[in-house]
Parts: structure tokens; C-alpha cells; sequence
């Protein structure tokens, strides 16, 4: 598949005792958004480090356009670094607030100086700027003097300054407001039709990810559970996980109260220290048998399961 | 313990038919470098006992600091309450004496906060925290304090709850936590419970059983539950009213499934239209444009008037509009309520 622009192989990433990621493969295909959801602890903002190369894998590789980035060095890595983007989840921390916008926008320029001549760097930040919907003459303000949802058009900037392929989206709207969530959404989906790109869209808010993902994995405990086209992991769930999941989002519609088919899991996320044997997900789980203690289940198309599912007794269930 | 509730019951003041809880025309101001702040602009909503109350905004709309003046936990300064009533069960907490006060607020006003990990003390055990609630406000002996901490920590179902009782907040996990905090809350058996964000910090796994939980208690005990959130889903989930606020005013004020099926305000359908949905995939969101107004500068007439498409020349001048009794139970401050509901 030539259009592939992103793979992982066996990714895994322990630190000490937790296994944080522990092997997962994921691909990512030109102009595709592929949702990461899971809840705290699954991993998901590990993967997201690992992909842009912030972390070191343990074991594993991490393809983009065909090179493993985590054997690269040097110049070489710098170079192919510049196609993996990342757009963090908090507006406030992730921008420095001692540089202007017009220097945390160009910053990426200093480090990469070949891509914008020195001349032409004040016009590119502007551009990017008006890109992102901002005044571009506002390049002289600090964060502080931005709302949280201009704080976040601000990190995707920043994200586009190098023209990358793949930008990666860690929980990008989570700190933001209902109102200006939908502006941010929005603007990702706009950004992605005008340059080409392809998205790895990580969030816990379910109706988020289906609504800007075109496909989804699901996380539990460093481990993909299923994967599949968003329709196929939204209406045609095969793994508890996922089913429990899915019924847990409260639905905004007061007139399904109480007609709601609701799985309320017990007890909380193991310790990614120490997971259980076989399935991780068994010890919460209404289907688990001793198989599932015995016997790790891998993720792949199954008899009841027409897309990947790392359940045994994989088997679809309609949620809503 | 049965005098203390002996006598709150005979405050002066007492109606037996008025509301459990009713804030009135609620004004509170904050003093700040860039001057006086307005969080709350003449709030008002009431409650009964049974009752669920969401009061749905977003943030710095004045839900948080509302739910504080009525738990009495304002800072004072910076904060102000310049003017309105709190009344429960019709007496003005806010005309109370200090001791009197605190005593009404102790025994029938209970509150659960969003983050649990930083309400709840680090340096003492969680059984500690609970018996003192006893110790203090029942003068209970240590020993019985302590059984009436395990029992709480029983009713919240956390897991062997003798064994657990002698553990610091730090080894529980977000959702025992939270579980904790309503523990302590329902320690005096309050009338009133107000819940800021409960389940926000947590996974929706764990905010499941939480709400589940939260309903189960409220069923048993009656209680008038005021959910503060910001989360459509939660509400149309557990609610049976809804006010929602905007720059300090409740400029909504409906039972629950008329708000969702024809929302009143433009800002409420705004939000409601915001949440992305199954039918519109591959499609633009629906945004509400600009921002939210700085508290300091709040503009005139209706504070929703830059941001809205119903919006007229009567919406930008001074005074606000009124709170318009749209349908039976149902209130809206929008002078053109008729073109929102779709008439």
C-alpha cells in the first residue's frame, strides 16, 4: 500500500514496570483521521510521544513513508521529523509564555532553517497565522493575551509551520469549551481537506473522535482491543470493552433515559504494572472464562467479528 | 443529634411550603487588577426535595461561584455577594448570624467538588476525615465516629471498606475517590446536595457508576441534588430541570426534555446544535461565533447579543431582558423567544 504514510510494528514502551504501550500496530493512510479512544492510563498519550519521537521504544518501529524513524539519527532524523507534527492537549502549558506568538510560531523555522528562507520567515508566520484563522497582525502578542480555544489555533500553527504529512493530535479539544471545541474541530477538518493531511486524533470523548475520524482503535491497558471503520466500531462494537464503553457516554437526549441498554462495568482500570494474564480487560469483563486468564487473545478479524477484535467471544451488540 | 435538626427547624423564618432551596436575584462580584468582575448578574432558580437541578454553563459563566455562595465557601474578599437571597425552606441564609448560619449550612447544604484529590487532606487518613465530620458536629466518642465511617464508606460501596477506612486519599483511584467526597458529604445526612463537576476528571466508565450512585442516594434520602456541569450528555441523563447560565444570568430555566427538544434561548440551541452528532458527520459543526464576554466588561442589554443571529437593536440595550415565561414552567431572557422555540 503506497499510500500508506505511517506504521507501527510492534511498538512498545515500558517504563520500568509499567507497560504504558505494550505492542501495537497501527497504520495510517494519506488524508485519513484514525481515532485513538481510550480512558486514562491506556497508553494512548505514550503512543502519541512514541510517534513523534519524543519517547524512545522499548522495542518496535515506527514507520513514516517507509523509514524507521526510531533507528534515524542526526540530520537524517531532523529531516524526517519535519513530516510528524503534534498538537498538544493543553493551550496553556504547551506554549512558552515568555515568547511572542510570532516566535513560538516560527520557532520550528531556527531548527529547521532550510525549509523558509530568514527573509521570508515574518511573512510565513503571518500566513500561518491568518491560516489558522487569527489576526496576523497579532504576532507580536503572548499567549497570556489569547482565549484557550486562539491558544490552541496557535499549537496547530506551530504544527504546520514545517508542512508536514501526519500531524498528531493529542486530546486536542478536551480543555476547550462545548462552543469553541466545535470552532477547533472545525478548523482541523478544514486544514486537512486544503493540505492533504493525515491525522492520528487521540481523545477520550467519544462522539469527538466518530465525528472527525474515519477510522478508530480502541485502547485498553497499552493494547489495541478492536479496530475498524467508525461505523463498524460504533454500530457494530464486537468487544465488551468497546460496547461497555460506548454505553457508558451519556447521550445527549433526554428521551432515551432509562431505554438505554447500559453495561456498568465494575471496579476500575488494573495497574498497567502489573496487568492480568491473558485478556486485560477479563477482570472487569461479564464475558471472561478461564480461557481468558489462559490465553491472550489477539486482535484479528474473528467469526463474529467481520473487522479486528482481541476478544475470544467476540460478537457484535448495537449500542444505542 | 436530633437537636441540632430540632432547631433548624424552628428557625424564624421557616415556611413549610417554601422551596427546599431558593436563590434569589443572586448578584456576586469579585474585585480584580483589571477591576470589579461580575461573575453573578441576578441569578435565580429554586429547588425541592427529590429534585435534580442541572445548571449547565460554560466556564467563568458563574455556575461554580453561584454553587460557592450557597455552600458559604466564597472568598470574601475578593468576592462579594452585593445583593440577592439564599433561602432554604424559606429562611434568608444570608440574614443569619454567623453561628447560625454555619449550623444550617453544616447540617443541610452538602457539597461534592470536581476534583477529589485536592479537596480531601493529604496528611490525614480518609477514616480520620470522616470522624471528624462526627466528632465535631454529633460529638461522638473516636470509637463511634469511626464505625459510622466504615458504614458511610459501605453505603458509598467501596470495597472492603474496614480495611480501607485507614488508607490516605493518595491510594485511592479517581473514582473511590470521588466516592470518598460523597462519603463526607452525606456524613450529616444533608437536605441538599450541590455537585460541581463530580465526574468531569473521570473516565466515563468510572462517571457511570458515579451518577449511578449519586441517583441511588438520592432516591433513598429524598435529597434535592443541584448538578453543576457543562456536559449535555450528564444532563439529559439525570436531570429533571435545567438552568442554563450565561455571563452570570440564568437566561434558561426549563424541565429537562422541553429544553432538548425545542430550546427557548439562542444560546442554549447554539450549545445544543455545538455537540458533534451522528446525522452530521463529514459535515461542518455548528459554531456559536466570538467568545464569551470578559466579566469585566459584560456588554449591555443581553450579554448574548454579539454572539447571537436572533439579535436585534432591542438586545443591546440596557436592561437585559426580562426572564419571559415562555410555556408553563419555562422561562427565557430573549426578547425574541418566539422565532427561537420555531413559532
Amino acid at each position: 500500500m503506497s499510500d500508506v504514510v505511517l506504521e507501527t510494528r510492534g511498538l512498545v514502551k515500558h517504563f520500568k514496570q509499567v507497560r504504558a504501550v505494550d505492542g501495537v500496530d497501527v497504520h495510517l493512510r494519506r488524508g485519513e483521521t484514525l481515532g485513538v479512544v481510550g480512558e486514562s492510563g491506556c497508553g494512548k498519550s505514550t503512543l502519541a510521544k512514541l510517534l513523534v519521537g519524543l519517547e524512545k521504544p522499548t522495542s518496535g518501529s515506527v514507520m513514516v513513508r517507509g523509514q524507521d524513524m526510531t533507528r534515524l539519527k542526526g540530520g537524517d532524523l531532523r529531516r524526517a521529523r519535519r513530516n510528524i507534527q503534534m498538537v498538544m492537549q493543553d493551550p496553556y502549558t504547551s506554549l512558552n509564555p515568555r515568547m511572542t506568538v510570532g516566535d513560538i510560531i516560527g520557532e520550528p523555522f531556527e531548527i529547521h532553517p532550510d525549509v523558509v528562507a530568514k527573509g521570508k520567515r515574518q511573512q510565513a508566520v503571518q500566513d500561518l497565522l491568518d491560516t489558522v484563522g487569527l489576526n496576523p497582525d497579532h504576532v507580536n502578542r503572548y499567549p497570556h493575551q489569547f482565549s484557550g480555544g486562539q491558544r490552541q489555533r496557535i499549537g496547530i500553527a506551530r504544527a504546520l509551520a514545517l508542512r508536514p504529512e501526519i500531524i498528531v493530535c493529542d486530546e486536542p479539544v478536551s480543555a476547550l469549551d462545548v462552543s469553541i471545541q466545535a470552532q477547533v474541530i472545525n478548523l482541523l477538518e478544514r486544514l486537512q481537506d486544503d493540505f492533504g493531511l493525515s491525522y492520528i486524533f487521540i481523545a477520550h470523548d467519544l462522539s469527538v473522535v466518530r465525528h472527525i475520524s474515519d477510522r478508530v482503535a480502541v485502547m485498553y491497558l497499552g493494547k489495541i482491543v478492536e479496530q475498524g471503520h467508525d461505523v463498524a466500531i460504533y454500530d457494530q462494537p464486537t468487544h465488551p470493552y468497546t460496547q461497555a464503553l460506548l454505553s457508558a457516554v451519556p447521550v445527549p437526549d433526554p428521551r432515551l433515559r432509562g431505554h438505554r441498554n447500559q453495561i456498568v462495568l465494575e471496579g476500575d482500570v488494573p495497574s498497567p504494572a502489573d496487568p492480568p494474564s491473558g485478556c486485560r480487560f477479563r477482570t472487569r469483563c461479564w464475558k471472561a472464562q478461564h480461557v481468558c486468564a489462559e490465553q491472550e487473545p489477539v486482535l484479528q478479524i474473528r467469526e463474529r467479528s467481520p473487522h479486528p477484535s482481541a476478544c475470544h467471544f467476540a460478537e457484535i451488540r448495537r449500542i444505542h | 443529634m436530633t437537636d441540632i435538626k430540632a432547631q433548624i427547624d424552628v428557625l424564624p423564618g421557616t415556611d413549610p411550603r417554601a422551596p427546599l432551596l431558593q436563590v434569589n436575584d443572586l448578584h456576586v462580584e469579585f474585585r480584580t487588577r483589571d477591576g470589579v468582575a461580575k461573575a453573578v448578574n441576578g441569578a435565580s432558580f429554586w429547588l425541592n426535595p427529590g429534585e435534580t437541578l442541572a445548571i449547565l454553563g460554560e466556564s467563568g459563566c458563574g455556575k461554580s461561584v453561584t454553587a460557592s455562595a450557597i455552600m458559604g465557601i466564597l472568598e470574601t474578599p475578593p468576592g462579594r455577594i452585593t445583593k440577592g437571597e439564599i433561602r432554604y425552606r424559606g429562611v434568608d441564609l444570608l440574614k443569619l448570624r454567623g453561628a447560625e448560619r454555619r449550623r444550617v449550612r453544616a447540617n443541610k447544604i452538602a457539597m461534592i467538588f470536581q476534583d477529589a484529590l485536592s479537596a480531601l487532606n493529604p496528611v490525614y487518613t480518609v477514616g480520620f476525615q470522616l470522624a471528624e465530620l462526627f466528632r465535631v458536629h454529633r460529638g461522638m466518642s473516636r470509637a463511634d465516629a469511626k464505625n459510622r465511617a466504615v458504614d458511610l464508606l459501605d453505603q458509598v460501596r467501596i470495597p472492603a471498606a474496614r480495611s480501607r477506612v485507614d488508607d490516605y486519599p493518595h491510594q485511592f483511584s479517581g473514582g473511590m475517590r470521588q466516592r470518598v467526597m460523597i462519603a463526607m458529604a452525606l456524613a450529616l445526612d444533608p437536605e441538599v446536595l450541590i455537585a460541581d463537576e463530580p465526574t468531569t476528571a473521570l473516565d466515563v466508565t468510572v462517571q457511570a457508576q458515579i451518577m449511578g450512585l449519586l441517583a441511588e442516594l438520592q432516591r433513598q434520602r429524598n435529597m434535592g441534588l443541584i448538578l453543576i456541569t457543562h456536559d449535555m450528555g450528564v444532563v439529559a441523563d439525570v436531570a429533571d430541570r435545567i438552568s442554563v447560565m450565561y455571563a452570570g444570568r440564568v437566561i434558561e430555566e426549563a424541565p429537562v426534555h422541553d429544553v432538548y427538544a425545542r430550546p427557548g434561548h439562542p444560546y442554549t440551541r447554539a450549545l445544543l446544535e455545538s455537540i458533534p452528532r451522528l446525522d452530521l458527520k463529514g459535515q461542518q459543526l455548528n459554531v456559536i461565533r466570538g467568545l464569551p464576554p470578559a466579566l469585566t466588561d459584560i456588554p449591555q442589554g443581553c450579554a448574548f447579543n454579539p454572539r447571537c443571529r436572533y439579535a436585534k437593536d432591542p438586545c443591546r440595550q440596557d436592561p437585559p431582558p426580562p426572564a419571559y415565561a415562555i410555556a408553563p414552567r419555562r422561562t427565557a431572557r430573549c426578547h425574541f423567544f418566539r422565532e427561537v422555540l420555531g413559532e
